[in-house]
């Protein structure tokens, strides 16, 4: 009896010190995405920093970029100084407290805009008034997924209101572009909605795009194909294809870096489909912004961060 | 690589042209939104913007414990929201530049030409770099509008940008968009 009392009280001390570690982890988290652009993301700008030409306005944005990257990672300071939507992901094992998760991300989220490392950008939109610490309705977003795996593990993506901007979303078919439902449709409106986003979305981006689904859904599922590696290879062959193909046909635009014209306007492209109602069909187009934040954490058991997912 | 220091002139401006590439040095004023809504429904601005330059950026701004101001990243926001009024604060309180990204369309570029105005393009995202080379930070209006939205006094060195709308009725964006749309026409 003695001894299962002093392993219940031992147990409880170790769920206080977990909290605090979560805590840490998280606060951890926000600073590495809003201050560290992520390896694969880091290689295609300096590859399309290559690819500009020499004293051109478009090399000497990819110059002040990369200088950028650089300079934030060194000074921890955010890239970008909108710090975006703070979106999270949470892929937790069964059996899970999402309330108190919850509580947790928030405080870490409180006191990262404190230090700095996230702007007071959350505005209530009725009133206008800024709720200062990132704290109000629908902010910061968090996305609870179940998944079979015992641990936990967080990916936090901070979106910035600019790209977001230029986002679009096409119901099919598309009459002005003579674009149906299927993919060379699907192709039509993709750089339909590039040349309309101009330099607008702080390009070079990355375009993460749903077929299918409904006008949250499409949305929601193109933002989660930017949580794929940028030199990952879509399983599908005719979305592999079509990735590849706007790619290459985007950088033929001459929008060029900001817009300023150039070789580089798209440094990726990631597609993904989910089912559709016979009535609809809707290409949905998340425009990512060069200084593309995202990262993710494995949590070990006590919390503490195991390893780094980007 | 030019060069343009404060205080700024009307004849300085007109020099400039779309494409070139220049280094701002002395005073500028943060107004993106809020600002601009405020002075079109009526309110003066609570500083003399005549041959001034309004920056539309929204900063991380952290207050030090003696009431000293750090910015921790300060590039530009999306300058398109301000066309409606962006003219208005031209003709009505005389600025010789805006510093935004993205470009802005006919009303400002007419604005620009009518009351000797330019439009400087500064990197999108390059929030650090940008925020090196604010020297001081010194003074703050209407922060009522929240700190992003808020006017900032800053004193620069060295502000890297790029002209793409100039005084003279010429736009880079205009025409990028117009080439980019005769390609895409093409590969469609």
């Amino acid at each position: 009896m003695a001894k299962k009392k002093v392993a219940k009280k031992v147990a409880k001390k170790k769920s206080i010190n977990t909290e605090k570690v979560l805590f840490d982890s998280i606060l951890e988290l926000v600073r590495i995405t809003s201050t560290v652009i992520p390896d694969d993301v880091q290689k295609v700008i300096l590859e399309a920093l290559e690819r500009e030409e020499e004293k051109t306005t478009a090399e000497y944005a990819m110059n002040i970029i990369k200088a950028n990257i650089k300079l934030a990672k060194m000074k921890s300071q955010p890239i970008c100084q909108d710090t975006g939507t703070i979106i999270f992901k949470i892929y937790h094992p069964p059996g899970f407290h999402q309330a108190k998760f919850k509580k947790v991300i928030e405080k870490a989220v409180v006191k990262a805009t404190e230090l700095g490392y996230l702007r007071q950008n959350s505005v209530n939109s009725l009133t206008g008034k800024n709720d200062t610490m990132n704290i109000g309705l629908g902010h910061p977003q968090l996305n609870f997924i179940e998944h079979s795996k015992k641990g936990i593990d967080i990916k936090l993506m901070l979106k910035g209101g600019g790209c977001e901007n230029v986002g679009a979303q096409y119901a099919m078919p598309y009459t002005p572009l003579d674009a149906g439902r299927d993919l060379a449709g699907v192709r039509k409106v993709i750089l339909d909605a590039i040349v309309k986003a101009q330099g607008r979305g702080c390009g070079p981006g990355t375009l993460g795009i749903a077929i299918g689904g409904d006008r949250a859904s499409g949305y929601a599922h193109a933002k989660e194909q930017l949580l794929r590696m940028m030199d990952d290879t879509n399983p599908i062959k005719e979305l592999s294809d079509l990735e590849q193909d706007i790619v290459t046909t985007a950088n033929k635009l001459g929008i060029g870096p900001m817009g300023f014209g150039g070789k580089t306007t798209l440094l990726g492209c990631k597609i993904g489909h989910i089912n559709r109602l016979p009535a609809s069909y809707y290409v949905s187009i998340s425009y990512m912004c060069w200084a593309f934040r995202r990262q993710g954490v494995s949590l070990k058991k006590d919390n503490s961060i195991n390893k780094w997912l980007y | 690589m030019k060069r343009l220091d404060y205080p700024f002139k009307k004849e300085d401006i007109k020099d400039l042209k779309v494409g070139d590439m220049v280094l701002i040095s002395g005073k500028m004023y943060t107004g993106r939104d809020a600002v601009h809504h405020r002075i079109h429904n009526g309110t003066k601005p609570p500083i003399d913007l005549k041959n001034q330059i309004i920056y539309h950026c929204g900063p991380v701004v952290i207050e030090n414990k003696d009431g000293t101001f750090e910015v921790k990243a300060a590039g530009p926001t999306t300058s398109i929201r301000e066309e409606p009024y962006q003219w208005e604060v031209m003709r009505d309180y005389g600025i010789v530049g805006v510093i935004g990204k993205g470009g802005m369309g006919p009303k400002t570029l007419k604005g620009c030409a009518d009351y000797g105005c330019v439009y400087f393009h500064a990197i999108g995202g390059a929030a650090q770099v940008l925020a090196e080379k604010i020297e001081s930070v010194d003074n703050v209006y209407w922060r009522d509008l929240g700190s992003p939205e808020a006017i900032w006094e800053l004193t620069v060195k060295d502000f890297p940008v790029v002209v793409t709308m100039d005084s003279h009725g010429n736009s880079l964006h205009a025409e990028v968009a117009a080439a980019s749309e005769a390609i895409l026409k093409d590969v469609l």
